[in-house]
């Protein structure tokens, strides 16, 4: 027995209509609402299924709230929604896109050899945080549109986005590297 | 509108019925318990007016174990039973113990357990029970003043602690028939205590350095919640390991090898080498004199300067700075978005500290609240709440887990399943397959931390699924879902989709004692007690039916209107029985009683669950209706 699963749809859960302009105010606001009606601090004196069911949803309310929140999580959870099959290994990128993802890793790879490694990693943060600023904008107005063909491309943007998140994780684990955490 | 029934602020409705809950601050080097009287938490002081309680545990041969201050006297002529610091090995493993300085100061027993045992004239000990010893004196501490039985207690863990540390600091509080609300990280109840939810919106800095530990957290408070944004740190760093540092240096100063000096010698030097620092606190320089104990003469005489001291501290301080600023990249902000640093533990006195701290930040630190106090505080005010004395209170803590969690995949590398900084209670499933034809069971192992391979994070848990139908490779699909609560305690479920053979662990961890273990010594520390086991499994029952009832009770007659007129006769009638058998059965019965009112109420609790979160989101408020 579980609490009513509202989980494939975090827009339903939230009683958002599906879209990926999301009043960001508004969704923290909402969120916080739900936890002081569904937390486990609510519960800490009930029953054992109360517990239960309070854990369960709460974590599928920080669930859907960190998805909502990220730009690349709601987008792809929009399109999942929206039916669009997600499969990531038949996405073919075009030539420059490649080239840009190689020019950094090649970067990266070199930051350590560097004279000043910080500064380098730094400026390599600032240009990947650049080229996600404009795929997101790009992204933003491809699921404003919403036809079938917008939706292809918004699914491959959001490809090439996680590719960015990704050098953005191995920036991170570099700069921990090199703070010594 | 529904009545509101008026009181005085601070005090309840029905004073007879306030529980009895404290908040515990189990430190490294000192720990204290604290409770809300009157409107205002405060720590709560032994006979002789001292709130803090060394964590200092004697053994002795046929008496009682010492705790605390009486324990810390005998810490240099009977070092080998005195166990101090024993934090730092709660969820260790005697390998991680023995790569610490700690493995000189005490004898480990070679044991077939994974748990490593210190040993005292008493026996082996474990840490789970050194920690106990320390919870007992708070715990009869707290009932001895407040003049009767508590309720519950809120216990504070470092932020930064995994989930074998959190385990087993619940162990420890179990064996001391401590019932545990809710573990709370250290820097969050120390937000709560300077009462962040009062008028000051924003993100701010909790920076808690204490004895043996270091944890940094960033939180945003808006309108009485507190949302964690990010935490890092260090379990394995703290003042004392300023003090090794200093004594290494006085060392080397008298021309001594650490390897000639006796356990009692080297507590005597770590202790000088504290109240060095301590000193330097106000003082520019002081003199040191070294004195062996044992032949009662001098050894080196010399000055000890502030200077020095930075000298050896400093690169400690980078560390923890080396947290903060991971911490600020985590929650995604700048330095100049905080409104404030919040200083907590006693190693934040070190003015060195504070100087470095408020140089990183930009800012003045805050020390206005005891930095040895706020954390008991903070927690005692959390335990109020939760134990339910104050029905109204808006305040919600939002936490987050400190380290990833993930699972073993093929070449011992780590896949991660719910990343570090995920705010709890967490659940993620993620779906395997079997790589073999007609393989039937499926190896899982779960690790903790941040690195790529499996060797370089901490292996928390393994169990086996098996029973799953031959197949051809590829062809199952096992979820592993992962659920973290709001203690951030992990269990672990695999269940194979198309058979639904399934297998659950709360995941025990490799370092912690099996539930067998702890069930014997909470029969011996029964028998200690000369209490019988009977009654005191007979009272815990009855402390659960206790609350089954009320909160059944109270769930009806806030939402009796999800219940069809069948079911709640069901409920009713289980109540009656639970109602009956709660005074005149025994464990046994009550258990199961409370078992079957459990069940019976299960599916109202889960509309419950439904209409709350679908009135919070719609924005309608309960009494709008």
């Amino acid at each position: 027995m579980q609490a009513t699963d509202l989980s494939s749809n975090f827009f339903a859960l939230f009683d958002l209509p599906v879209s990926f302009d999301i009043d960001l105010n508004a969704l923290a606001e909402c969120y916080r609402q739900a936890q002081r009606a569904v937390h486990p601090d609510k519960f800490a004196n009930s029953s054992e299924a109360e517990r239960r069911f309070s854990v369960q949803m709460a974590a599928r309310v920080n669930e859907g709230y960190r998805i909502l929140k990220d730009p690349l999580a709601r987008a792809r959870h929009m399109l999942e929604v929206l039916g669009v099959e997600l499969d990531d290994m038949d996405t073919a990128f075009d030539g420059a896109f490649l080239m840009e993802q190689m020019e950094l890793r090649e970067r990266l790879a070199d930051v350590k050899g560097s004279a000043d490694p910080h500064q380098q990693l730094q400026t390599i943060a600032q240009n990947i945080n650049a080229f996600g600023k404009t795929l997101t904008g790009q992204l933003a107005e491809l699921l404003l549109a919403a036809d079938v063909e917008s939706l292809q491309q918004a699914r491959v943007i959001t490809r090439k986005l996680q590719f960015f998140r990704r050098l953005n994780e191995e920036v991170d684990a570099l700069d921990d590297e090199l703070s010594e955490f | 509108m529904a009545l509101l029934q008026i009181s005085e602020p601070g005090q309840t409705a029905a004073p007879h019925q306030r529980k009895l809950a404290v908040g515990i601050d189990l430190g490294t080097t000192n720990s204290l318990v604290a409770t809300v009287r009157s409107g205002t938490a405060e720590t709560l002081p032994d006979t002789q007016g001292a709130h803090l309680l060394p964590s200092v545990v004697r053994y002795q041969k046929d008496a009682l174990p010492q705790v605390g201050k009486i324990a810390r006297q005998s810490a240099v002529t009977d070092p080998r039973n005195t166990i101090s610091s024993v934090k730092r090995f709660m969820g260790r493993g005697l390998a991680d113990i023995c790569n610490g300085s700690a493995a000189i100061e005490y004898e480990f027993a070679d044991g077939e357990s994974a748990v490593p045992r210190i040993r005292t004239v008493a026996g082996d000990i474990s840490p789970v029970e050194i920690s106990a010893e320390i919870l007992k004196t708070l715990k009869l501490r707290a009932e001895e003043s407040l003049g009767d039985e508590l309720t519950a207690a809120v216990i504070t863990v470092p932020a930064y602690f995994d989930d074998a540390q959190r385990q087993s600091t619940k162990d420890a509080a179990h064996l001391a028939g401590l019932n545990v609300l809710r573990l709370l990280n250290e820097p969050t109840a120390a937000a709560v205590a300077y009462g962040l939810d009062k008028g000051s919106e924003g993100v701010h800095v909790v920076y808690d350095l204490g004895g043996g530990t270091f944890d940094i957290s960033i939180l945003r408070l808006n309108r009485g919640v507190f949302e964690v944004m990010s935490t890092a740190g260090n379990t394995a760093l703290g003042g004392d390991d300023f003090d090794r540092a200093i004594a290494q240096w006085l060392l080397e100063q008298a021309g001594l090898d650490q390897a000639g000096l006796s356990a009692g010698q080297m507590r005597a030097l770590l202790i000088e080498s504290c109240r060095a620092k301590e000193a330097l606190t106000d003082a520019e320089t002081v003199e040191i004199t070294l004195t062996d104990i044992e032949a009662g003469t001098q050894i080196w005489q010399g000055e000890f300067s502030r200077e020095q001291l930075h000298v050896l501290i400093d690169p400690m301080i980078r560390q923890t700075l080396s947290a903060c600023r991971r911490a600020l990249r985590d929650a995604d902000i700048e330095s100049a978005d905080i409104e404030d640093v919040v200083m907590v533990g006693g190693s934040t006195r070190t003015p060195r500290v504070r100087e470095l701290i408020g140089d990183f930040f930009q800012c003045q630190p805050r020390v206005d609240i005891d930095p040895d106090k706020v954390v008991a505080t903070g927690a005692a005010i959390q335990a109020d709440i939760l134990v339910g004395n104050k029905p109204d209170n808006e305040m919600l803590l939002l936490d987050v887990i400190p380290l990833s969690l993930g699972l073993e995949t093929m070449g011992g590398l780590v896949e991660k399943v719910i990343n570090r900084n995920t705010t709890i209670p967490s659940a993620k499933a993620q779906d395997f397959t079997t790589y073999k034809d007609g393989q039937t069971a499926l190896a899982v192992h779960i690790v903790q931390g941040e690195r790529e391979l499996v060797s370089d994070c901490r292996s928390l848990a393994r169990f086996e699924l098996r029973g799953i139908p031959p197949m051809t490779a590829g062809a199952a699909r096992i979820r592993v879902t992962f659920q973290v609560d709001a203690d951030g305690l992990l269990s672990v479920t695999a269940r194979e989709q198309i058979s639904g053979v399934e297998s659950t662990v709360q995941v025990k961890p490799s370092f912690g004692l099996t539930d067998n273990e702890i069930e014997t010594m909470l029969r011996d520390s029964i028998d200690h007690a000369e209490g019988d086991v009977a009654a005191r499994m007979l009272r815990e029952q009855q402390v659960d039916a206790d609350r089954i009832l009320e909160s059944v009770e109270s769930a009806i007659a806030a939402d009796g209107q999800l219940l069809a007129s069948e079911e709640h006769a069901r409920i009713e009638q289980a109540m009656a029985s639970l109602r009956e058998l709660r005074d005149h059965g025994d464990a046994q019965q009550v258990k199961q009683a409370v078992q079957a009112l459990n069940e019976a109420s299960t599916d109202f609790a889960a509309r419950r669950m439904d209409a709350g979160i679908q009135s919070a989101m719609t924005g309608h408020k309960i009494d709008e209706f």
